[in-house]
This record gives structure tokens, C-alpha cells and sequence, in this order.
């Protein structure tokens, strides 16, 4: 038995409301002079799919990469404030930004699998933190990755196949296969279906409601539908503060600000 | 009346012809209006028109003067001067001819030959009848040219799309420069290469070991028997271009590249770039001599204390002007070049890929190793075959630096000859174009020319498919 499925069976033998996986304190971001995200605060937790909606350029998306650290991978970009795994500073020197980012990850908004095959793009993670010890174990993960994404069925014959030949869909969800076989607890979403169709978008919808519990999912999105389909927390972001965060029925039905009410009538954004 | 009198009087006609073509079209919008579609064209238009009109002929005139004048002026001095005074023979009919002119026109003091003098005289009277001619006939082609397109201005007159046809022709013209430029290179070394196949076999020429091309001048000359294999030449451009200048300059520019993406500072990459393309820029001759004075002797000395410890190399062997001094050099006039295009190649993978291994916990060495190097290694060897046919085309760090004798060996400390030294060898002083020995220099360009065509060819493929991957 993987390592991956004992952690799995731990985190279902836990029943009821966990404590929250990550925690913000007044955060800030600036990129140069500019004041990015403005003190945001927040608790993500275990059991839900946390969605972030709010219109362009409202600092989502910033806030998002502060989870995992990959604003520092930014240049002039600066944060501040406390943001906690499981209770630890991810800023603290004792953190290593590389066991974060194995812990916390993350699928963009364009499918972005490397130019390698299939197999190895899902195997890329666990073969840099050596996470799996024989060839037959680095198989399964690459089999039990690959089902929990929903396309085992779709690749399992065309293995070493390039990434980049899928579909655009296909793609996602073997970025999202390659994000899960390093059993992240964390996985954030940038816009993961925003450059798909229709059709794909469904399938990476069901495929986040599939993966809710198992990890700690907060997704970006531009559409409403989308966050009130798979979220059960959204937070509403607008001008780089964050306006509102709640139950996703509360925040969609009887919304507590203006602004929030506004954006998601369409008055604006 | 001197050439650049006639291109001003011509000038002149254009300019007038201009201002008054616009004049006329200011006045067809000023009597129609500016509402778009009734007059077709701005004014601009049917200025240029009209100036193009006047100019484009007569300079053909002038052109032509330029080029057949002398002939004409000279072959009708000659049938004025008494008969006798002009010499017989080719040769001395075009000096004699060419002392008249330079006599006539002041740039010679006085002829070789005292008939020059009085010759000279004719000259100055012909010539200034027959430039006359000229002269005015291209003054009065430009004033017709003008006069014409004058009279075919009006409104509908599509003025515009004449000046565009003639603005394509022009920039057709100059394009087309650079590619017959080309093709005649081509036709000269594949007409002076067929001579020397003519007079060495193909297959000696190609596989042949010894090459010694020294002529005898004498039936009874020893040691001069003139042998073409060019393989030690092959293997001399070999060795040092795509050999031991790649093993120093790929590892180096490739390390360059990635630092100066991956890793450095804005701030830095700003500076280093512009430093790196000023080595690019410093002229070949020079790393010739840093090679020859100052590389040479410390690879020598190298050698001989290598010798000292492995019986393996003879020091005999180990000499001032060494393959690998010149090949050193070489790799390092090549890194900006290299390093240019690997850089390109590494910032033309997409930042997604980048961050993407990145927020699977990736450090960015194993970024860089796994995911970046692999997407981007069309680019890098499409750039490396570049650098390779620069490098074996290089002439004057392996001139200074490689030296002459024709060995075939795979010692670096040895001194070897490259393809293009033995050109420079053979091209310079005196020749004869009937002797295999100058011959061959074109069959060795031929070859040089064949290989770095099909390198630039097969690279520039390589990454022109690699860019489409990314699109």
C-alpha cells in the first residue's frame, strides 16, 4: 500500500469539522509600489473547496500564489503578514519553500504539462522528492494519479505519449493528475477551466467535487455558476481587500455587502 | 559636363517637377473638395509621381554614361588620331589609352609615352562633346518624363497606387541584391572548381591524405610534386572548429544563458548582456593575436611539462602554433553566440512551463535540468550547428594561430591547417589562374561554402520548427 493511501484512509477516519488546514493573518502584497492585496485575513479548511471570485485585477489570483509562496518567484513582489500550515509559518526559516510548494499545489489557468509524456509529466513530482522507491511503486502512483484526475480510461494505453498532444481538457486534468500524485494537502486552482470548453469545464467540475475532502481545494474563477456549483466557501474579493467570505448558499443568495450583491447580480465586474 | 553636374540638372527637374505636380493636385482638391473618392490621390502622390516620372529615366541615361562612356570617348580619340599613334598590341592599346584619359583629366602629371600629350588634348574635346550629349539628352528625357505625367494628372488619376508599385519596385530591387550577390559567388567557385577537378581527381581532391600543393616551375624542381587531398584540411577545420572551440564554448555559453535567465539579478543580466555582445563584437584579428601571443606559448609550455610526465606524447610534437591555442580562442570568440541563442531558446519556453515545475516543489536547478534544457534543446543545438559553421568558416584566429603544416594527427598540441588558412595561403601574392595550386583555393571554398550552407540550412530548420512548437 502506498504511503499516499494510508494518508487518504487517515483523513476519512476523521469525521467531523477539522481545524483549518491554512490560516492568513493581514496579508499584504506589493508589486513595486503597488499595494496589491490589502490586509486579507482567512481560515481554508480541510472540507470544503473554497472559491475566490471577484472581478479582474480584484488580487484573487495574488492571493492564491501567497498560499504556496510563487510570488517569490515574481520579481519586486513583496509580501507580508502571517500565513500558516497546519499552525506553522510558511515564512519561517525552518520552512523550505520546495517541501511548501510539495505540500501546497497548484494548477494554472493554461494546462501547462511539460513537453514530456504522459507518464512522465504525472512522475515528475515524485521523482524529484523521491516519493516513490521502485519502478512498480512510481507505476502506481502514476496509476492512482491518473484515476483520481479521470483519465486513466483516456491515456492508459498511450502512456508515453506526449502531454502536450491531449486535449486541452485532457491537459488540465493531467495537470491536475501530475499536481495530486505528490499527495499535496493543499491544491489551488488558478482559473483551471477558463481556457477550456464547455464540456471540459464540466468534467474538471466533477472532478473537484470527486477530490473534496481528500485535500484542501480553493479554486480562482471568473464564473459565478462555477463557484456556486462546486464551492461551499466563497470569498469575494474587490480592489484588493477582501469584501466577504462565507458559505458560498450564504454569500450567493443573502449577501451581507453592497458590493458583494452588485458583483454577483452583474452589475459590475 | 561631369556626371554629378548632369544627376543635379536632373535633380533640379524632379524637384520643379514635384512642386508642380502637387500644385496641381492641391488645386483639383481645392476646385472638388476633400470628401474621400473624389480626388484620389493626396498631393503628395502626384508629386512624387510626376518627380519619379522624370527622374527614373534619366538616370538610367547616367547610369549608362557612367558605364559605356569611357569606351565610347576612347574608341573616338582613337579615330581621330593619326594613324600609327596608338600601339598595336591589347595591353599596351588599353595603358596607352588609360594614360590619355588620366593625362586629360589631370590625374596624371604626364604620360609614359610623349604621344600621350597631344593625345590627351583630343581627349578633352571629345569627351566634353560626347558628355554634352549626354547631358542634355538626360535633362531632356527628365523634362519629357516630367511633362508627360503632367498631362496625365487628374482627379481619378490613381497617383497613389503608382507611387506604392514604385516604392515595391525599388525595395524588390534592393533585396534582390544580396540573393545575386549570392548566386554569383556560387557560379564563380562552382566555374573555378570544374577547372581544378579538370586537372586533380574528385576522389583525391576528397580522400586524398597528403596535400602539399606546391607546383614545380621547373621540369627539373625536386619536392614540388603537388599533391591535393584535402583531408588533413578537413580534419584541421574539424578539430579546431567543431571540436575543441565547441568543448570550450557550449559548456561555457550554455552556463552563460541559463545564469543570466535563471538566475540573475535584472539589474546584473542588464549589464552582462551588452558585455557579452561587446566580445561579440571585437574584431576577429584581434583574438588572433591574443591567440598567437599571448594562448600559443602557455599552451606550449603545457605541453612540454605534460610531455615531461607522459612518455606518451613526443615533445617534438608539441609546437607554437597548436591546434588547441587556436581552438581555445575560438571557443571563446563563439560563447556570445552561443549563449545569445541559447538564451533565446531558454526565453522562448514559456513561463508556465517554468512555473509550473516550480509549484511542484521543483528547485530551480531541477527546473532548469528537467523541464527548461529539455524544452528548449532544438533552440540550443539549431544554435550550437550556427556556431559550428562560424567557427569552421573562422580565417584569421587559425591564420595567426593554427599554422600551415597539413597534419593529419589527433594531438592538440600539435600544430594542424584549417580550410580557410590554406585559402588565405593560396590566394595571396602572386598566382597564376592556370596552375592546379590557386584552382584548388576555389575548390576548397566550394567545399567550406557546401557545408556551412547545409549546417545554416539544417540548424535554422531546427529551430524554426522548435519556435513553431511554442506558437
Amino acid at each position: 500500500m502506498s504511503v499516499d493511501m494510508v494518508n487518504v484512509a487517515g483523513r476519512e477516519a476523521d469525521a467531523g469539522r477539522r481545524p483549518p488546514k491554512m490560516t492568513a493573518r493581514d496579508v499584504h502584497v506589493w508589486y513595486g509600489e503597488t499595494h496589491a492585496i490589502k490586509g486579507v485575513s482567512m481560515d481554508i479548511s480541510m472540507d470544503d473547496v473554497t472559491a475566490f471570485i471577484g472581478p479582474s485585477g480584484c488580487g484573487k489570483s495574488t492571493f492564491l500564489r501567497c498560499l504556496n509562496r510563487m510570488n517569490d518567484t515574481i520579481d519586486g513582489c513583496r509580501v507580508e503578514g502571517r500565513i500558516e500550515l497546519d499552525g506553522h509559518d510558511i515564512h519561517a526559516p525552518s520552512m523550505d519553500v520546495v517541501q511548501l510548494r510539495a505540500r501546497v499545489g497548484m494548477v494554472f489557468q493554461k494546462p501547462n504539462p511539460f513537453p514530456k509524456s504522459i507518464y512522465e509529466n504525472v512522475a515528475y513530482g515524485p521523482r524529484i522528492h523521491g516519493l516513490a522507491r521502485s519502478r512498480a511503486d512510481l507505476d502506481n502512483v502514476v496509476e492512482q494519479s491518473l484515476r483520481r484526475s479521470g483519465l486513466w480510461d483516456e491515456v492508459k494505453d498511450r502512456l508515453s505519449a506526449s502531454g502536450t498532444a491531449l486535449s486541452g481538457g485532457q491537459q488540465q486534468r493531467l495537470c491536475i493528475a501530475r499536481a495530486i500524485a505528490v499527495d499535496p494537502e493543499v491544491i489551488l486552482m488558478d482559473e483551471p477551466a477558463s481556457a477550456l470548453d464547455p464540456i471540459a469545464t464540466a468534467k474538471i467540475e466533477e472532478l473537484i467535487d470527486e477530490l473534496r475532502g481528500r485535500y484542501a481545494i480553493v479554486i480562482v474563477t471568473h464564473n459565478m455558476q462555477q463557484a456556486a456549483r462546486v464551492s461551499q466557501k466563497t470569498a469575494f474579493f474587490h480592489l484588493g481587500s477582501l469584501v466577504e467570505y462565507g458559505n458560498t448558499r450564504d454569500i450567493f443568495t443573502n449577501p451581507r455587502e453592497v458590493r458583494t450583491k452588485d458583483y454577483i447580480t452583474g452589475r459590475y465586474g | 559636363m561631369p556626371g554629378w553636374l548632369m544627376l543635379a540638372m536632373v535633380l533640379v527637374v524632379a524637384g520643379a517637377g514635384f512642386w508642380l505636380g502637387q500644385r496641381r493636385a492641391a488645386g483639383f482638391v481645392a476646385e472638388l473638395g476633400t470628401r474621400v473618392g473624389v480626388v484620389h490621390s493626396r498631393p503628395n502622390h502626384h508629386g512624387w509621381f510626376v518627380a519619379a516620372a522624370a527622374f527614373v529615366p534619366a538616370l538610367v541615361v547616367i547610369i549608362v554614361w557612367a558605364m559605356v562612356g569611357d569606351r565610347v570617348v576612347g574608341a573616338a580619340v582613337e579615330a581621330e588620331l593619326p594613324p600609327g599613334t596608338v600601339p598595336e598590341g591589347s595591353l599596351e592599346r588599353v595603358a596607352f589609352l588609360a594614360d590619355v584619359k588620366g593625362v586629360a583629366r589631370g590625374t596624371f602629371a604626364a604620360g609614359f609615352n610623349p604621344a600621350t600629350e597631344a593625345a590627351a588634348a583630343i581627349w578633352r574635346a571629345v569627351e566634353g562633346r560626347y558628355s554634352l550629349l549626354a547631358g542634355v539628352a538626360a535633362v531632356a528625357l527628365a523634362l519629357m518624363g516630367a511633362l508627360w505625367a503632367l498631362t496625365r494628372l487628374a482627379p481619378d488619376f490613381r497617383a497613389r497606387t503608382r507611387v506604392e508599385g514604385l516604392v515595391m519596385a525599388v525595395l524588390i530591387l534592393a533585396s534582390t541584391v544580396a540573393i545575386l550577390t549570392t548566386l554569383g559567388i556560387v557560379i564563380s567557385l562552382v566555374f573555378e572548381s570544374f577547372r581544378f577537378f579538370q586537372l586533380v581527381p574528385v576522389t583525391e581532391f576528397l580522400f586524398g591524405t597528403q596535400w602539399s600543393p606546391q607546383i614545380a616551375m621547373r621540369a627539373d624542381q625536386i619536392g614540388q610534386s603537388g599533391a591535393f587531398g584535402a583531408v588533413p584540411l578537413f580534419w584541421g577545420t574539424i578539430f579546431i572548429g567543431a571540436i575543441i572551440a565547441m568543448i570550450v564554448a557550449v559548456p561555457l555559453g550554455l552556463m552563460t544563458a541559463i545564469y543570466l535567465t535563471q538566475y540573475a539579478a535584472p539589474g546584473f543580466r542588464a549589464v552582462a548582456k551588452p558585455m557579452l555582445e561587446v566580445l561579440a563584437g571585437v574584431p576577429t584579428v584581434v583574438y588572433g593575436f591574443f591567440a598567437a601571443l599571448t594562448v600559443a606559448p602557455l599552451v606550449r609550455d603545457l605541453g612540454l611539462w605534460l610531455a615531461s610526465w607522459f612518455p606518451l606524447l613526443d615533445p617534438d610534437t608539441v609546437t607554437a602554433q597548436s591546434a588547441l591555442a587556436a581552438g581555445l580562442v575560438m571557443g571563446i570568440m563563439i560563447i556570445p553566440f552561443i549563449s545569445s541563442m541559447a538564451d533565446d531558446a531558454l526565453t522562448a519556453v514559456p513561463r508556465a512551463m517554468r512555473d509550473g515545475s516550480l509549484a511542484m516543489g521543483a528547485t530551480t536547478s531541477e527546473t532548469i535540468a528537467r523541464v527548461l534544457v529539455p524544452a528548449a534543446l532544438p533552440g540550443i543545438v539549431g544554435g550550437v550547428l550556427l556556431a559550428v559553421s562560424r567557427a569552421i568558416g573562422e580565417t584569421m584566429i587559425v591564420v595567426m594561430a593554427a599554422g600551415l603544416a597539413a597534419n593529419l594527427t589527433l594531438n592538440p598540441f600539435d600544430s594542424v591547417t584549417t580550410v580557410t588558412v590554406q585559402i588565405v595561403k593560396l590566394l595571396t601574392g602572386d598566382q597564376e589562374f592556370d596552375s592546379p595550386k590557386t584552382l584548388s583555393a576555389f575548390a576548397l571554398g566550394l567545399a567550406l561554402f557546401l557545408v556551412t550552407l547545409m549546417l545554416n540550412i539544417y540548424a535554422l530548420s531546427v529551430v524554426k520548427r522548435y519556435r513553431e512548437a511554442y506558437e
